[in-house]
């Protein structure tokens, strides 16, 4: 009698505890505002600097240029072709060595809590952003190391003669030659524009190095925090020129394991995540969504033509009809790749249906073998890399796949891989047989394909492990970039990737995606088909809370019926 | 009362005497050059290196030598980490106060459960409830924290969505760094989401906090109701029923009060348990604290980083040990008769 009404003296503290724990965890469910003017982005990396005009790291660039910057021209998302940005307008001489540019005159840079622009952006800011570039003497040449890797790969210092002032909006560009790429290179996202007048700022308070870590750009966000290897908080930038700017923020949550980054997003304490795992988890999952998009790269199989039994065409023909690609695509592509049939993806404006489909034939490789002499057979070492890569993402797996399809036609095959330095290092100087490797295009002009994988310069630059020269296909190279007509380019393009095809000095493997995941209420065009990520027209549809289950769960889908969503131009995987 | 005091203080001092020596040994049983573990400039200059020479006295005798590293730690200087180069005090500052919100809240948490538990089941006693709790309690506290970690992030964090899986607070709200800790920082912050930042912070701390509270909570059932079970078979209870109060008033007005007197000393005692946990738990669910820090630096082979870590963890469980030996000796003066540490 007496426990019992201890106990009830107990049950009824208890309850009011309870209760109590009810009411605090109810303010759970008051509207959470700042949820859906934000997004947060798992990223995989810290960006190295804020300049996209110092490196050429993915990482980087997804975290600056289409954020912070932009550059004079750029590319339109749907076709590719080049469409105005701060310029309004451009204009090209007969002789294709003189291109002008005329400003928009209503661009306002950032205004930071480190710099207050005083003007808007006019002739002088392009000159000093391309000058910083070209010249040695410039007193921002040097100041973060000096190099300009995406400039110098181009030959921009060769190719540019000069950029003059021509007025406060006007600007001109002074070729050595014509070269059709140079607009393509404009509108990279290399090519952004800095404020000259932060600069000057910068130069009077003696914090020179301030121009790459504190940026000042045009672009729809501007720098608010940053802590390495912890996260980049952007603002909206409310003056941005081209349209007013849905989010309030945009934090970069710096994520690099890639399990985190699929707890974080199944947890929705991230609402986009970048090159997700388990993708059919994330497509499982009504509230999750994957993009994907597939990019300008190629991953392939090179041969090293210098090398018997390599330099004989036939053995490299041979072992293309002997590897089973459709395979490759399903096992490391998970089928989320195209079968690439030549060094161009489909998307390509140069690409052409021209080239044939490489028959999976063991018969015509045995049949090649024989007449090439080698019917016996022969050892071959095949290196693999040793890191993952969107165009490859288990190189020596996709290997030991290749070492089973060649022993039928009487090829060992040794699977070799090194750490990825001694690995560039020691393929630089040929030592081996076949390579697995690939290439992300920074632009979406094909002379990108073309000259740095094979023509007989890259031989020595690095980028043609296969170590081929072909006279012809060099001349047609430099042909297609003399002339502006594009029917005529494809024309010679056709004719290189026919001389490719021929001579095989590397099969294509495959154009592979890539992905994200986000929640589905985020919406926008954030993948884009080459270069970094733009979270300019991104937006939050509805809320979205972590405290929030099954309940709110249904009130989303009723929300999804009511409002019309933004087709998005990226193949969305799978709303189920 | 005096004399308590000094044998707690001379014991401390001593204790710290041991630690010193021992974090000092370290920087010659690391690999390396000694100078650099001791000062963690990995890319110091030639003149630096004098420099450094000369603050910790390198080519003098090794008694010496430690004298200079005591006073440099007493004068705040731990060295600089080797891998961030940024001053190990500046870390510690920064990271330690998450570690304590997190672990006094997993204290709490675990005194709330533990203690009216372990009541109860010795109240109970050879009952029903006294067996489900205590099977509760060796459950619990055979679970290991970081299985228990993942468990409850694939519950409650990935499968149900409640409560947030990593970090104190989400990154959308921007609250300046006053205290280092995170509650009273955001009641500081001239946020206008402060209220919304506070319940997020709070979400994200449950789940840790549980985790950690666990294991210390289970002990804590098992010693209060030994305490309990000790007091109510005192002469006092049986004189209070004898008197004729009811059972209720016997238990709330006499029983607990006692039982909850021997229960400090154990708090203080579980602290030390509770920190190793932390430091696990804080790994798993990406806390911002100094046990995360502690684990990465020992990942990166960072020495000073590890040294100067160690140094303040430990002495901030000492200092939480003599803390509670005074609150239990002005609780309870029979205490104050304990000539030797506990």
């Amino acid at each position: 009698m007496k426990l019992k009404t201890f106990f009830n003296t107990l049950v009824k503290q208890a309850t009011y505890i309870i209760i109590g724990i009810n009411l605090f965890a109810c303010n759970f469910e008051e509207e959470n505002s700042i949820h859906t003017k934000s997004i947060v982005y798992c990223s995989e990396g810290t960006p190295e600097t804020f300049n996209p005009q110092l490196v050429t790291s993915g990482t980087t660039i997804d975290a600056t240029s289409k954020q912070l910057y932009n550059s004079l021209i750029s590319f339109d998302a749907k076709d590719n072709s080049i469409v105005p940005s701060l310029a309004k307008s451009w204009h090209i001489t007969r002789d294709e060595k003189m291109i002008t540019f005329y400003l928009r005159k209503d661009v306002v840079f950032h205004h930071t809590d480190y710099f207050t622009p005083t003007r808007k952006l006019n002739a002088d800011d392009v000159i000093f952003s391309f000058n910083r570039i070209l010249n040695d003497d410039h007193p921002y040449h040097n100041v973060s190391g000096g190099k300009y890797p995406f400039f110098q790969t181009v030959k921009f210092k060769s190719l540019v003669e000069g950029v003059e002032k021509i007025n406060d909006y006007t600007i001109r560009f002074k070729l050595y030659h014509p070269d059709s790429s140079f607009l393509t290179n404009l509108a990279t996202d290399f090519a952004v524009i800095l404020s000259a007048e932060y600069a000057d700022y910068l130069t009077k308070n003696n914090q020179k190095s301030f121009i790459d870590t504190h940026p000042i750009g045009t672009g729809p966000f501007k720098l608010k925090d940053f802590r390495s290897g912890s996260f980049i908080r952007y603002y909206r930038n409310e003056f941005y020129w081209q349209h007013p700017v849905k989010l309030d923020q945009l934090v970069y949550d710096i994520t690099p394991l890639n399990t985190s980054r699929l707890t974080k997003l199944l947890a929705k304490e991230c609402d986009v995540i970048s090159y997700p795992i388990a993708h059919k988890k994330i497509t499982e999952h009504a509230d999750f969504n994957l993009d994907a998009v597939t990019s300008f790269n190629v991953g392939y199989l090179g041969f090293n033509v210098t090398k018997p039994p390599f330099d004989n065409i036939l053995v490299r023909k041979a072992i293309s009809h002997a590897i089973n690609f459709q395979a490759i695509i399903d096992i490391i592509y998970s089928g989320q790749a195209q079968l690439a049939k030549s060094l161009l993806p489909e998307s390509s404006w140069a690409h052409t249906n021209n080239s044939a489909e490489r028959e999976y034939s063991l018969q015509l490789a045995k049949s090649l073998m024989e007449v090439s002499g080698y019917s016996q057979g022969f050892s071959m070492d095949l290196w693999a890399m040793p890191i993952q890569r969107a165009y490859n993402p288990n190189a020596i797996k996709m290997a030991k796949l290749i070492q089973q399809d060649l022993k039928h036609i009487g090829i060992k095959v040794n699977v070799i891989s090194y750490e990825w330095n001694t690995f560039l290092k020691r393929l630089s100087l040929g030592e081996h047989d076949a390579v697995l490797l690939g290439w992300s295009a920074d632009h979406p002009d094909p002379d990108n394909f073309f000259t740095p994988l094979l023509s007989c310069a890259a031989r020595f630059t690095g980028g043609n492990r296969s170590f081929w020269c072909n006279k012809e296909y060099d001349e047609l190279l430099r042909k297609a970039l003399t002339t502006t007509n594009l029917k005529q380019r494809k024309k010679y393009y056709t004719k290189a990737l026919a001389i490719v095809d021929n001579e095989l000095p590397l099969i294509p493997i495959a154009h592979s995606k890539r992905y994200q995941a986000r929640i589905s209420s985020v919406h926008g065009d954030i993948l884009q088909p080459f270069g970094g990520i733009d979270f300019s027209n991104a937006t939050k549809v509805e809320l979205t809370s972590k405290f929030k289950n099954n309940k709110n769960n249904k009130n989303n889908k009723n929300n999804k019926k009511q409002l019309p969503l933004p087709q998005n131009k990226t193949t969305t995987m799978s709303v189920r | 009362m005096l004399m308590f005091t000094l044998r707690r203080l001379s014991l401390f001092f001593f204790t710290m005497l041991l630690l010193s020596i021992l974090s000092f040994s370290l920087s010659y049983f690391f690999p390396g050059d000694v100078l650099v573990n001791l000062s963690g400039e990995v890319n110091a200059s030639p003149e630096r290196l004098v420099l450094l020479a000369d603050q910790y006295k390198t080519n003098g005798s090794i008694i010496n030598q430690y004298i200079h590293y005591v006073t440099n730690i007493l004068q705040g200087n731990l060295g600089v980490s080797m891998s961030s180069q940024l001053p190990n005090s500046d870390e510690i500052a920064n990271f330690l106060p998450a570690t304590i919100e997190l672990s006094i809240t997993a204290l709490v948490i675990s005194m709330f459960i533990g203690i009216p538990l372990g009541f109860i089941a010795a109240i109970f006693h050879r009952r029903k409830i006294d067996d489900i709790i205590l099977s509760f309690a060796i459950i619990g506290y055979s679970i290991p924290v970081f299985w228990l970690g993942l468990f409850v992030i694939l519950i409650f964090s990935i499968q149900l969505a409640w409560f947030p899986s990593a970090g104190n607070i989400s990154l959308l709200f921007e609250i300046k760094q006053l205290t280092g800790f995170l509650f009273v920082d955001i009641l500081f912050s001239d946020s206008p989401y402060k209220w919304q930042a506070f319940t997020n912070a709070f979400s994200h701390i449950v789940l840790p906090a549980s985790v950690i509270a666990l294991a210390p909570a289970t002990v804590f059932i098992r010693l209060a109701r030994t305490a309990m079970m000790e007091v109510l078979d005192t002469n006092f209870i049986q004189a209070a029923k004898t008197k004729g109060l009811t059972f209720t008033q016997v238990i709330y007005r006499h029983a607990i009060r006692n039982a909850l007197i021997k229960m400090v000393l154990h708090i203080g005692l579980q602290f030390a348990n509770l920190i190793t946990f932390a430091m696990i738990t804080e790994v798993i669910f990406s806390w911002p604290g100094i046990g995360r820090w502690l684990i990465v630096s020992i990942y990166q082979r960072d020495y000073t980083a590890i040294q100067s870590g160690l140094l303040v963890l430990s002495s901030f469980i000492f200092i939480v040990h003599i803390i509670t030996d005074f609150i239990y000796a002005a609780l309870n003066p029979l205490a104050r008769e304990n000539k030797h540490g506990t």
